[in-house]
C-alpha cells in the first residue's frame, strides 16, 4: 500500500511540477525573489491574521509582485511548518506571541517593551526567515470576563482570578492550553487553575458567545476585538507581563524578500495602529464586510493602495 | 510520530474530563443518537417507498442527495444558526444517515422474493401480518447492512464535531494539529477506526443474532 | 448571496477550481489503482477477504488525521495538495476495489465458461467479456466514491487546503452564513453535475442495460 501511495504521490508531483500555471502547484516561491518574484502570503486561522495577510497581498501586488495566497491555515504550531518547509513564504506575525513559541525555555525575564522583545526574537528565528520592521498595532491575548462576573467577583487583573479560577470554566482556541502565554505561563506566573478548559475557537464567535450565554466564564479573545467593547466585557489587566509585547510584524522567508517586498511591507507596517487595526477589524466581524474590501479599504485610505 | 499519547495511563483516567474513555463516551453519544433518529426518520419512510414502489425516484436518489452534502459545512452552517450545542451535531449527523439507512430499507424492501410474498398472502396472512412476518424479516438483511454502513460513516466523520468547539474523539485530532502533538493525532486516529471496527463487528454480531436462520444460507 | 458572490468572485472561483482538482484526481488515481487491485481479488480468492477488510479499516480512518499524517509518511509539504490528494486516492480505493470485485464476481460463470470455449483468452476474455459485464457495478461504485469524495474535499480547509471548505472556515469564523451557504450550494452542485457525467457515461457505454 505505502509503494503505491508513494508512486501515486510522486505522479502527482510530476504533474504539479508540469502545469506552471496551477493555481494548486506548490513550488516554492523561491524562483526569481530577487526581482520582486512570487510572495507566498500565508495567515492563521482567525480573520485578523487573514485581514493582515490580505492588507499584505494586496500592497505586494500594489507594487507588481506576484502574490500566491494560503491563508487560514491553522495555529501557529501548524502555519510555522510551512513556513520552514517552504509552502509559504510571509505571514503576518505578533512579536511576543513568535518569540514565545521559538524559546521553549520561555521568554527571559525580563523582556517585554517591544523593543527588547524585537531584539530577541531576532535571535530564535528559524533559520532561513527574518522580520521586517514591526508596526505600532498591538494585538494581545487577553483573559477577558463578563462584566457580571468582574463585579460579583471583584475581579482587575489576572492575580485577582487566583482565588476563584478553581470555580470558573475558561475557554478559547485549542492551541492556548498548552502555551506558554496560555494556560501553562497562567499557572506558572500567576497559579492561576481553572476548573475546567473549554477547546473553542481562537478569538472567535464560538468563545464570544460562549462567555455571552455564561457556559464559560473567562474567555481567551484578543485586544483588538471590538466584541469586548460591544458586550461591555471586562479584560483583566497582565501586571506581571505574562503575554509580554504583542506587536504586529511580518515574518518573512529571507529568499522571498527583496528591496520591493520590504519596501511595500514597511509601508504598511507604518501605518497601522492598534486603533485603525481594531476598526478595520471591526467592519470585518461585525459589519461583515469581506477581508478584500476592507484591505482595499485600508491601502487607498491610507496613500499605500 | 509515536505512541506514546495512546499509551500514558493519564489520558486513560476517566475523572479526566478530556481523556480518552470521556472522548469515547461522548463520540458514541454522537453517534448512537444520530442513528437513532435517523432509524426513525428514514425506516418507516425507506419501507414504506419500497413496500408500494411510490416514490422510488426519491429512495434511489436519496443516496447520493445525501452524500453530497458535505458535513462539515452542514455543521459549521448549523452552529451558526443554532449557536453552540449538541443540537448542530445532531442535525448534521442525522442528515449523514438518513440516505443509507432509507436506501437500504427500500433495496431490502424491492429485493424481496415476491413467490414468497406472494405465498404468504395465499396462506390467508393479513397485510400486516404479511408485512412483519414475512417481508421485514427477509429485508432485514439488506437494511442492517444500510445500517452498519451509517454507522461506518458516523463514527469516522463525528470527529468533525471537535472543529466547532464539542467533545469526541475529533477533540485528539483538532487539539493535536493546533499544538502540533502528533503523537495525539495519531491517538485520535487509532482510537477512531478501532472504535469503527468495534461498532462493526457489534453490529455484525446483532445482525447474526436477529436475521432468521432461514436466511443465511445464501 | 448575490451580493457576495459579486464581491468575492475571484475567491469563489479559485475555491471552486482548487475543490475540482482535489475531489477529481483522486478518483481518477483510485480508479486506476482499483481495477488490478478488485482483479487480483478475484483471480486470487484468498486475497479477497484481507484486502476488504484492510480497506475497511482505511476508511475509517478520519480524513483530518490522514490530511495530517501524510507529509510525515511522504515527506511532503504541509500545505501540499498532494496530501488531500492522496488521502482521498486513499479513500476512493477503499471502497472502489471492492466494487470491482463484487463486479467481477458477479459474472455468471457459464458467460464466463462460454467465453473461454469460443477460444478468449484469460486477458481478452477480462477485457472483452467480464469487465463489460462487470461495469454497471463497478461504474455504480465510482458514483459514490465520486459523490463522497466531493464532499470530503472541504475537511481539508481545517488544515489549510480544502477548496470550497475555506468558504465554510472563513464563514465560521465571522458567524457569517453567506460564505457558508455559498460553498455548500457549489459543493453540491458539483457533485450533482460529476454524478450526472458519469450517469450519462454509463448509459453510453452499456447500452445493454437500457433494454432491461
Amino acid at each position: 500500500m505505502k509503494r503505491i501511495v508513494a508512486a501515486v504521490a510522486m505522479a502527482l508531483t510530476l504533474t504539479a511540477c508540469g502545469a506552471n500555471s496551477d493555481p494548486l502547484s506548490n513550488e516554492p516561491a523561491s524562483s526569481g525573489a530577487a526581482g520582486g518574484g512570487a510572495v507566498t502570503v500565508g495567515s492563521a486561522n482567525f480573520p485578523e491574521s487573514q485581514l493582515l495577510a490580505e492588507i499584505y497581498s494586496q500592497a505586494l501586488e500594489a507594487k507588481g509582485v506576484k502574490v500566491t495566497r494560503k491563508f487560514n491555515i491553522g495555529a501557529r504550531e501548524v502555519y510555522l511548518k510551512a513556513l520552514q518547509d517552504g509552502s509559504i513564504s510571509l505571514l503576518p506575525e505578533y512579536n511576543g506571541a513568535l518569540l514565545a513559541a521559538l524559546s521553549p525555555n520561555g521568554i527571559p525575564a525580563g523582556v517585554s517593551s517591544p523593543d527588547a522583545v524585537l531584539t530577541e526574537l531576532k535571535k530564535v528565528l528559524p533559520s532561513g526567515t527574518e522580520v521586517l520592521a514591526q508596526s505600532a498595532a498591538e494585538d494581545k491575548d487577553t483573559l477577558t470576563v463578563s462584566a457580571d462576573t468582574a463585579t460579583k467577583n471583584n475581579l482587575k487583573t489576572i492575580e485577582d482570578l487566583k482565588a476563584v479560577a478553581p470555580t470558573l470554566v475558561a475557554g478559547g482556541g485549542p492551541e492556548f492550553s498548552e502555551r506558554q502565554q496560555g494556560l501553562k505561563g497562567l499557572k506558572e506566573v500567576y497559579g492561576v487553575e481553572f476548573k475546567e478548559w473549554k477547546p473553542l475557537d481562537p478569538g472567535g464567535p464560538l468563545t464570544v458567545n460562549a462567555l455571552k450565554d455564561g457556559d464559560i466564564q473567562v474567555a481567551n479573545l484578543f485586544s483588538t476585538d471590538s466584541s469586548i467593547v460591544t458586550n461591555k466585557f471586562v479584560t483583566l489587566a497582565d501586571p506581571k507581563n505574562l503575554f509580554t509585547s504583542q506587536n504586529i510584524i511580518p515574518l518573512i522567508r529571507k529568499e522571498a524578500n527583496s528591496a520591493t517586498v520590504t519596501g511595500a511591507l514597511d509601508a504598511v507596517s507604518g501605518k497601522l495602529t492598534t486603533e485603525n487595526l481594531t476598526s478595520y477589524l471591526a467592519q470585518v466581524q461585525v459589519d461583515k464586510k469581506d477581508i478584500t474590501v476592507v484591505a482595499k479599504a485600508f491601502l487607498s485610505e491610507n496613500g499605500l493602495g | 510520530m509515536n505512541f506514546s499519547y495512546l499509551t500514558d495511563p493519564a489520558h486513560w483516567d476517566p475523572s479526566n474530563p478530556g481523556s480518552i474513555p470521556n472522548l469515547i463516551l461522548s463520540h458514541l453519544g454522537y453517534t448512537a443518537l444520530a442513528l437513532l433518529i435517523g432509524a426513525v426518520i428514514a425506516l418507516p419512510v425507506g419501507l414504506y417507498i419500497g413496500h408500494t414502489g411510490k416514490g422510488s425516484f426519491i429512495a434511489i436518489n436519496a443516496g447520493n442527495a445525501g452524500r453530497s452534502l458535505p458535513t462539515l459545512g452542514l455543521l459549521m452552517l448549523m452552529v451558526t444558526l443554532l449557536g453552540l450545542g449538541l443540537l448542530p451535531v445532531l442535525i448534521a449527523l442525522t442528515v449523514l444517515v438518513i440516505p443509507p439507512i432509507l436506501t437500504s430499507a427500500y433495496a431490502g424492501m424491492r429485493n424481496l422474493d415476491h413467490r414468497v410474498v406472494d405465498a404468504a398472502r395465499g396462506m390467508g396472512m393479513r397485510p400486516w401480518q404479511v408485512l412483519t412476518r414475512v417481508e421485514l424479516p427477509m429485508a432485514l438483511p439488506i437494511m442492517l447492512s444500510g445500517f452498519r454502513n451509517a454507522a461506518l460513516q458516523v463514527v469516522a466523520t463525528a470527529t468533525v464535531a471537535a472543529a466547532v468547539g464539542l467533545g469526541g474523539l475529533g477533540r485528539l485530532l483538532i487539539d493535536g494539529l493546533a499544538v502540533n502533538d502528533y503523537s495525539r493525532v495519531l491517538a485520535g486516529a487509532i482510537v477512531v477506526a478501532a472504535l469503527a471496527v468495534l461498532v462493526d463487528l457489534f453490529l455484525a454480531l446483532i445482525q447474526r443474532l436477529i436475521v432468521s436462520p432461514g436466511l443465511k444460507g445464501s | 448571496m448575490i451580493q457576495y458572490l459579486t464581491n468575492n468572485h475571484e475567491i469563489v472561483w479559485q475555491a471552486l477550481q482548487e475543490h475540482l482538482y482535489l475531489a477529481l484526481l483522486p478518483i481518477l488515481f483510485g480508479f486506476a489503482i482499483s481495477l488490478p487491485l478488485g482483479y487480483l481479488a478475484v483471480r486470487f480468492s484468498w486475497l479477497y477477504h484481507p484486502l476488504i477488510n484492510t480497506f475497511g479499516v482505511l476508511y475509517s480512518i478520519p480524513s483530518l488525521a490522514l490530511f495530517v499524517f501524510l507529509p510525515v509518511i511522504l515527506g511532503t509539504k504541509v500545505l501540499s495538495p498532494v496530501n488531500v490528494v492522496v488521502a482521498l486516492t486513499v479513500y476512493t480505493v477503499a471502497l472502489l476495489a471492492r466494487t470491482v470485485a463484487d463486479g467481477l464476481r458477479s459474472v455468471d460463470p457459464v458467460v464466463v465458461q462460454a467465453a473461454t470455449a469460443m477460444g478468449y483468452r484469460r486477458t481478452r476474455r477480462l477485457i472483452d467479456v467480464e469487465l463489460p459485464i462487470a461495469l454497471p457495478v463497478v461504474l455504480a461504485g465510482l458514483r459514490v466514491a465520486t459523490v463522497s469524495n466531493i464532499s470530503l474535499v472541504s475537511v481539508g480547509s481545517l488544515i489549510g487546503i480544502g477548496g470550497l471548505g475555506q468558504l465554510f472556515t472563513r464563514g465560521f469564523q465571522l458567524f457569517y452564513l453567506e460564505p457558508i451557504l455559498v460553498g455548500i450550494i457549489l459543493s453540491v452542485v458539483l457533485a450533482a453535475i460529476a454524478d450526472l457525467i458519469i450517469v450519462l457515461v454509463q448509459r453510453a457505454v452499456t447500452p445493454w442495460t437500457r433494454a432491461a
